[in-house]
């Protein structure tokens, strides 16, 4: 079989600090998504094609996403794969079909809309927040969940009784927590900062987590992304490239992290070129080239199939 | 709503609006080129206006210009007022980009700053010609209006019969004038070496200096071309008001800004059927109300078509080969 | 002017400043305080040649210390709009002058609204909506004016934004002068009440000689709304801001509700906008259209800028430098405006990321700098 990973990427910085991943201490109670059964339909990308004024992007590209499945989207350069993350996360909408999430329509729909529904990403070249810290990039996506609003972070005055965790320890103050309660800003504050110290000590960088994003070594920027994308609780995560710049070190962890992220009860998504990696963490993959499905299947069927070969390869000049 | 007051006289508030409006025209031109090429609305602009303004009366006063000079001295004292405008608007214009926008554009500052220097600017210029120069020499400069010779006296030429409307020199000279500049800065842009360089720059910067263009000098050329275009209108706008103040430049500024934005910014012809419909309206908007609310039609113009039509009736696209 | 700022970050305040024990901050703040509240009263020298009333053309000090309160609220909400948010916005002088003419036509027993209700409803002449509710009015008014003015506008480009918002800011002034039959036109509405307070001296507590009761009053609020935009930049609402100023897009997609964050820093910049507008048109009891013209919101951006955006000490700062400077220097008021537009440029191409800038801008800036350094050395 041909090796069809692609040459180390020139924009890896080799000479960085050496990855080394810290052991996942997070606790996953935090962490665990509570969803349906598995096996059912999650997404459904319905004969979608998008155009460009003359250019066809995505043309009538038809597959579907099984909730709990990992399923490896690839294809040559071009091809249209991160064109498909942007309709499914609302930056595009389809010209002609539609995409469901748990058979409702939500093609045309906003992108923060979308992210609520449960659709996440991370992006091929890192559009992380820079002069953020990495605790407070996750943040953002912590409070993609609350329900805090404008009033309430300004004046305070929803109030709940949270639980042990959250009382205040002095006891002037847990008097007072204990009559009026806390506002519901502070508890999520506090519940958002906590969690988003479990996500990343579960990509495990938690490490740096004070240090800005900006500042951050390579593969932890790109970990990152993913707690970031994580913390907004998506049934479906979608993953661009990944592990681009990683040595097969760090794409053996971040098949690691792949999986673990399935056994929290995400469903995810894969953009890759490392062929190695996406025949290894996924259960299907779906082929694109030129903007059109071209195969769809197992990761053993789909390795094997002349017409990826063709893709990636190119026909041999005497060929038919 | 004087409804009278507007048909009765159509005809003649019809040719007031081309007038105003191809004033108004030519000082969008600088708006406009500038944002084509550096997205970047230049706040300066309208002081560069009226320092042609005052380059004009300067002129006639070394000339020694007076009403009622023979024809060959009339003809002398305005070209030489069209050049030294020019000259004195062009480098302005060019001064405020070397000095303000230049040192900006090194430290990559954000957009709001290069607004925020141009506004400085623009008070530093005004205040120059209503306070330093006040304080250095005395009158004419200051805050008051001050009188320009009427060097072309108003003759009317002929009348258009059946209409009855009166067709007077400063009128031709002026719309006459306005239509030959744009006209052959159309003709710049398009078809000259350098008109294809600002066309480029306009279109993708990064690109054009890969292909060998300057893009230095293609916006010191565009800051020359806009401000000798604003001299030419300070000309015209002696021409028809024969006054000038020290803060002229804020409403005409203004009103060409608004139809710079009406045709469609970055777009060259858009400034000249931006200008001539905003001149048409304003005009018509006097006669059907009282004159007071005159300004408030340029915002409001201007509010609206941003919030509706931001790109402007011919589209944002110095870039592009037909306007 | 760069050992200046280098002996100055030697000096680290800002670190020792938050390193200090929390007691240590809380003291001193209240220190400054206090001391603010005692300005008014300032006469021990050299200190108080600070005064701007010592020669006999000098305004009345406290009169000045006020004016300084009120643009210092002017500057925290316009910091919301554009340091936090990054919204540009050239017409903040619009809200200010809703709120003063929501207090002159809705408190002024002589505004034709009034006298309009009067008359329908057969009320004395003295008659006219009490202070205490012309305040929520004013806050209405000017919140709805933010509403309508930022819904349909915040999704257009920056420099866009900026050029509609000056044009709003001039259609009120000028709607206010021409609109004689609501506003009075250009001769402005007299008899705009103050707020209650009990009889001094034969006087009412609020008067134009005992102005420093009006600062005391300006100063409180100040404090209240500076400590509320401090709770929102230290919670979700400011992350969002932050977010959104970052990388919209990226932020919209991680489910951050960008417009709606952005209508709010509008709508809350308006409120304090109109607030600041109602204490001016109050503590002058006349409001005319040509205390509102298009340099007041060049000023108001102008204190923001260069104090340094994104920074409340920064932008009090710059209220400060630009009310106080001016007044303390009266005899000079006809280099005024070109000092002013001279300090503009200066500030801008020297330090365009203002005099005290937060500790994000100044980075944000340092970053844009080496970027484009790097692609002039590419080009």
């Amino acid at each position: 079989m041909p090796d069809l990973s692609k040459p180390e990427s020139t924009t890896h910085h080799a000479a960085d600090e050496p990855l080394t991943v810290a052991p996942d201490t997070s606790d996953h109670d935090v962490l665990t998504m509570d969803v349906g059964p598995e096996g059912e339909t999650l997404l459904e990308i319905d004969h979608v094609t998008l155009r460009f004024g003359g250019v066809v992007a995505l043309n009538d590209v038809n597959f579907s996403i099984k909730r709990g499945e990992i399923l490896g989207l690839i294809g040559p350069n071009g091809a249209g794969k991160t064109t498909c993350f942007n309709v499914m996360t609302g930056v595009y909408t389809p010209t002609s079909g539609e995409v469901r999430l748990s058979g409702k329509v939500i093609s045309g729909t906003k992108p923060h809309k979308i992210n609520a529904l449960g659709i996440a990403r991370t992006f091929q070249n890192i559009r992380l927040f820079p002069e953020m810290s990495a605790l407070e990039n996750v943040m953002v996506g912590c409070d993609a969940r609350h329900k805090t609003s404008v009033l309430g972070a300004l004046f305070r005055a929803y109030r709940i009784r949270p639980d042990e965790a959250d009382m205040p320890t002095s006891p002037l103050r847990r008097k007072f927590a204990q009559v009026f309660g806390v506002s519901r800003h502070t508890v999520e504050e506090r519940s958002g900062r906590r969690k988003s110290m479990e996500l990343l000590k579960f990509v495990g960088i938690a490490d740096r987590a004070h240090e800005l994003s900006r500042n951050l070594p390579y593969g932890y920027q790109r970990r990152l992304e993913i707690a970031r994308a994580l913390a907004t609780e998506p049934e479906l995560i979608c993953l661009d490239e990944p592990a681009a710049g990683f040595n097969p070190a760090e794409k053996e962890d971040l098949m690691d992290l792949i999986r673990r992220i399935r056994d929290l009860g995400h469903t995810v998504l894969v953009i890759e070129h490392d062929m190695k990696l996406v025949l290894g963490v996924t259960d299907r993959i779906v082929v694109l080239e030129f903007g059109q499905k071209i195969a769809e299947g197992s990761p053993e069927d789909v390795a094997r199939d002349p017409k990826v070969i063709a893709a990636y390869l190119g026909e041999p000049d005497d060929a038919a | 709503m004087d409804w009278n007051n507007l048909f009765s006289g159509l005809d003649r508030h019809t040719l007031d609006g081309i007038t105003r409006g191809s004033i108004y025209a030519l000082v969008a031109l600088g708006y406009t080129m500038v944002y084509g090429v550096m997205k970047l609305i230049n706040f300066a602009h309208s002081e560069v206006f009226m320092v042609g303004t005052w380059a004009v009366l300067g002129t006639y006063t070394v000339f020694g210009a007076t009403t009622g000079m023979g024809l060959g001295m009339i003809i002398l004292a305005t070209f030489a007022a069209l050049l030294v405008a020019m000259l004195a608007s062009a480098g302005t214009a060019l001064a405020v980009e070397r000095i303000a926008y230049r040192p900006l554009r090194k430290k990559g500052a954000p957009p709001l700053i290069f607004l925020i220097t141009g506004i400085g600017c623009s008070i530093v210029l005004v205040e120059v010609f209503g306070q330093v120069l006040r304080a250095f020499f005395g009158p004419p400069f200051g805050r008051v209006l001050v009188d320009i010779p009427i060097v072309l006296p108003t003759k009317v030429l002929f009348t258009i019969p059946g209409i009855d409307l009166a067709i007077s020199n400063t009128r031709v000279i002026i719309i006459l004038g306005a239509i030959i500049m744009m006209v052959a800065l159309d003709f710049f842009v398009n078809k000259s070496r350098l008109g294809r360089g600002v066309r480029a720059v306009a279109q993708d910067p990064d690109t054009a200096s890969l292909m060998g263009v300057n893009r230095e000098r293609v916006i010191m050329l565009v800051f020359v071309l806009g401000g000798a275009m604003a001299g030419v209108a300070a000309l015209l706008y002696t021409i028809q008001y024969d006054s000038t103040k020290f803060d002229v430049g804020f409403i005409i500024g203004l009103k060409a800004f608004t139809a710079a934005v009406l045709g469609g910014i970055g777009n060259l012809r858009g400034a000249l059927v931006g200008g001539l419909i905003l001149g048409i309206v304003e005009v018509y908007g006097s006669a059907l109300w009282d004159s007071s609310w005159t300004n408030v039609f340029a915002f409001v113009v201007l509010v609206l078509v941003l919030m509706f039509r931001p790109t402007g009736l011919l589209g944002e696209s110095l870039g592009k080969a037909r306007a | 002017m760069s050992t200046v700022s280098d002996a100055y970050r030697g000096l680290r305040l800002g670190d020792r400043w938050n390193q200090a024990p929390q007691w240590t901050r809380r003291v001193g703040m209240l220190l400054v305080i206090a001391f603010a509240f005692y300005l008014p009263f300032l006469n021990i020298l050299p200190f108080a040649y600070i005064r701007t009333d010592l020669s006999s053309s000098g305004s009345d000090w406290a009169s000045v210390l006020f004016l300084v309160v009120v643009y210092m609220i002017v500057a925290v909400g316009l910091n919301v709009v554009i340091g936090l948010a990054g919204l540009l916005d050239l017409g903040y002088v619009g809200f200010y002058a809703l709120g003063a003419y929501s207090v002159a036509l809705f408190g002024s027993p002589s505004s034709p609204v009034v006298e309009a209700i009067q008359a329908k409803f057969g009320l004395s002449e003295e008659w006219a909506v009490p202070f205490a509710i012309c305040i929520p009015i004013a806050i209405l008014i000017a919140l709805v004016a933010g509403v309508i003015l930022g819904a349909p506008t915040l999704r257009l480009r920056g420099d866009y934004l900026a050029i509609v918002t000056l044009g709003f800011g001039e259609i009120i002034r000028i709607t206010a002068r021409n609109l004689d039959f609501v506003t009075n036109g250009a001769t402005g509405i007299s008899g705009v009440p103050v707020p209650p307070g009990p009889e001094i001296d034969g006087r009412a507590f609020f008067n134009t000689i005992d102005a420093h009761r009006w600062y005391w009053l300006a100063l409180t609020i100040l404090i209240i709304l500076i400590w509320m935009a401090f709770r929102l930049e230290h919670s979700r609402v400011g992350r969002a801001w932050l977010a959104i100023r970052e990388d919209e897009d990226a932020a919209a997609i991680m489910g951050v509700a960008a417009f709606k964050y952005k209508l709010w820093a509008f709508a809350i910049g308006a409120t304090l906008g109109g607030l600041a507008g109602l204490l001016f048109g109050s503590k002058q009891q006349y409001v005319e259209p040509n205390a509102f013209m298009v340099n007041l919101s060049f000023l108001f951006v102008a204190m923001v800028v260069i104090g340094g955006s994104g920074n409340v000490y920064g932008v009090l700062l710059g209220a400060f430098l630009l009310t106080y400077l001016p007044e303390r220097f009266r005899e000079f008021q006809e280099w005024r405006p070109f000092a002013f537009g001279l300090a503009l440029v200066v500030v801008m191409i020297l330090r365009p990321q203002g005099l005290v800038p937060s500790r994000r801008r100044a980075r944000e800036f340092e970053d844009r700098k080496v970027e484009a350094e790097e692609a002039a050395a590419d080009a």
